[in-house]
């Protein structure tokens, strides 16, 4: 028997697979936020959220943990990639994998060895549970931040920063004007790399006994009560998050950009 | 003067980033169950207990598994999803990239919860059978497998294939032996990009595994809310052993892709 197919039949598995557990989900999970647990439609689970002041509390705590968070992290991997970048090291790209190494370790053993070090220095790491979210959230997430920067960085054209300094600009001139607007790319993407998971990951927080909930801790305890339809809420808010903010950056991102994750390798 | 501040940032930042994990490591190799207590003696008791753990011992082995089903599976259908979505019309290739956009920009917990109510909820799947952990976890691997394989399809000079065709291969064959060996560098990237992907998955792991089972990630979480010392400590050991591996696959990558390099640079002298 002879095998015969066309070369683009190649990507139905796929594409199936993507409908079904990626396309499909997220309809379910549009149904389940406006239902009941009855199967009736409603709005109660859309107005509950945004009439408790606990709910819409969570939800400014977690936009100021991820908003400090990405600019704790921007003002730390700015410098770094700058210099990483621009240094005249011969092997840039293995100091740089110095700098990213960390995010091929587990993230929850690295927050573990944290967590030792924070509590060795701060004794209750109870007692700065908002300034502890930052550092661990921080040190979750640099490399990604760093790595959109640096290859944003080292694509930028040498001969435009010397000419704007022949042309009489001064070193300050130089980078506001020109470096730092030629490297907003990577300033977006790395902003998106660090903004969205610092809203959810829960897990940095329980890990680091602050126990004020963020959104993706709402997911949790929806999810261990067993309420679906809440817990899709949430979820639903959150995919509108994410689309906003997906809109917004790819009006800046450069086309070419990959984004943190998959440049990994 | 000007040159030593850089370094001094760098060096800095360097400290921030492995201070915690080298302590760790440090730690691990002693009986201490505190960091930063007085080191009194140096022990293997941490990786003893590691491995002869059984409780560990299956987590860290289920991890592995898991990681590697779930990247081979992801591989096979990112790859031929890249290779069919190439050769389509452009509508079709456009709606493909858009689908597979969605989990790389999406929030893992809404993949995994909403992944959750599909199968376990409204579909009563059983969670014990893996079925909705295992495909969680392609859901995350594939669309990085995919994104690395697209390029190196742009790369490929598309007259290969179509001399294959002239040349009497059939398309199966002109595929396995012409068009895949050229995507091999992309593939192989992305099978590695997905079993680091879903070693490090806590949360989809978290909303679809059986009860019962657990990943580094799942156990680590659960283990610092426990309190059993002989336990949080054997997980010291577990992270140094991971730096090292990770530590070891970075320099052997970087001689090997070097060494390639120089060989392309001989070939040109």
């Amino acid at each position: 028997m002879k095998l015969r197919f066309n070369r683009k039949q190649l990507c139905i598995p796929y594409a199936a697979f993507l409908i079904l557990f990626v396309i499909v989900p997220l309809l379910v999970i549009i149904y389940y936020a406006f239902t009941n647990g009855e199967g009736q439609f409603t709005f109660d689970n859309f107005v509950s959220f945004f009439s408790s002041t606990n709910t819409i509390g969570t939800l400014i705590y977690s936009f100021a943990l991820a908003i400090t968070t990405t600019l704790v992290c921007l003002v730390i991997a700015y410098p770094t990639a700058y210099i990483l970048a621009r240094s005249g090291f011969k092997k840039k790209y293995v100091l740089l994998l110095l700098f990213i190494m960390p995010m091929w370790i587990n993230f929850t053993l690295r927050i573990t060895a944290l967590k030792e070090i924070l509590t060795a220095i701060e004794g209750n790491i109870a007692a700065y549970p908002f300034l502890n979210s930052v550092i661990g959230m921080t040190y979750d997430f640099l490399p990604f931040m760093i790595l959109p920067l640096y290859t944003s960085l080292l694509k930028l054209d040498k001969s435009l920063m010397e000419a704007a300094q022949d042309l009489g600009a001064s070193k300050a001139r130089v980078f506001l004007r020109v470096t730092l607007p030629l490297s907003v790319p990577g300033i977006i993407s790395g902003i998106t790399m660090v903004l969205l998971p610092s809203m959810t990951n829960y897990v940095v927080l329980d890990m680091l006994y602050n126990s004020t909930y963020i959104m993706g801790s709402l997911i949790g305890s929806y999810f261990n009560a067993y309420d679906w339809n809440n817990g899709s809420m949430i979820s639903l808010i959150l995919l509108v998050i994410i689309f906003i903010v997906t809109l917004v950056t790819n009006r800046f991102s450069d086309k070419d950009d990959k984004s943190g994750r998959e440049v990994i390798l | 003067m000007k040159k030593i501040t850089p370094i001094i940032w760098l060096c800095i930042v360097l400290c921030f980033i492995y201070i915690p994990i080298l302590m760790l490591a440090v730690y691990s190799f002693t009986d201490a169950t505190i960091v930063g207590a007085d080191i009194t003696a140096f022990s293997f008791d941490n990786y003893i207990n590691l491995f002869a753990n059984e409780e560990l011992r299956g987590m860290i082995v289920g991890t592995v598994v898991l990681a590697l089903v779930s990247a081979t599976i992801a591989t096979i259908l990112g790859t031929l999803g890249a290779i069919g979505g190439f050769y389509s019309k452009k509508a079709g290739k456009r709606l493909l990239q858009s689908a597979n956009q969605i989990p790389v920009v999406n929030a893992d917990i809404v993949t995994g919860f909403s992944l959750c109510v599909l199968l376990i909820v409204l579909l009563g799947v059983n969670k014990d059978t893996f079925v909705p952990l295992g495909i969680g976890h392609v859901v995350l691997c594939a669309p990085f497998v995919y994104l690395s394989v697209l390029p190196k399809l742009k790369q490929m000079d598309n007259n290969l294939y179509e001399a294959a065709l002239d040349l009497g291969a059939t398309p199966a064959q002109a595929l396995f032996k012409v068009v895949l060996p050229q995507l091999i560098p992309g593939i192989l990237s992305g099978f590695i990009l997905a079993i680091t992907l879903s070693l490090d998955d806590y949360f989809i792991t978290t909303y679809t595994k059986p009860s019962t089972f657990d990943t580094i990630s799942t156990y680590v979480v659960n283990a610092t809310k426990g309190g059993q010392t002989e336990i949080k400590t054997a997980l010291w050991a577990l992270s140094t052993l991971i730096f090292l591996i990770v530590v070891i696959v970075v320099i052997v990558m970087n001689v090997t892709s070097s060494k390639k390099k120089t060989e392309v640079n001989n070939e040109k002298i």
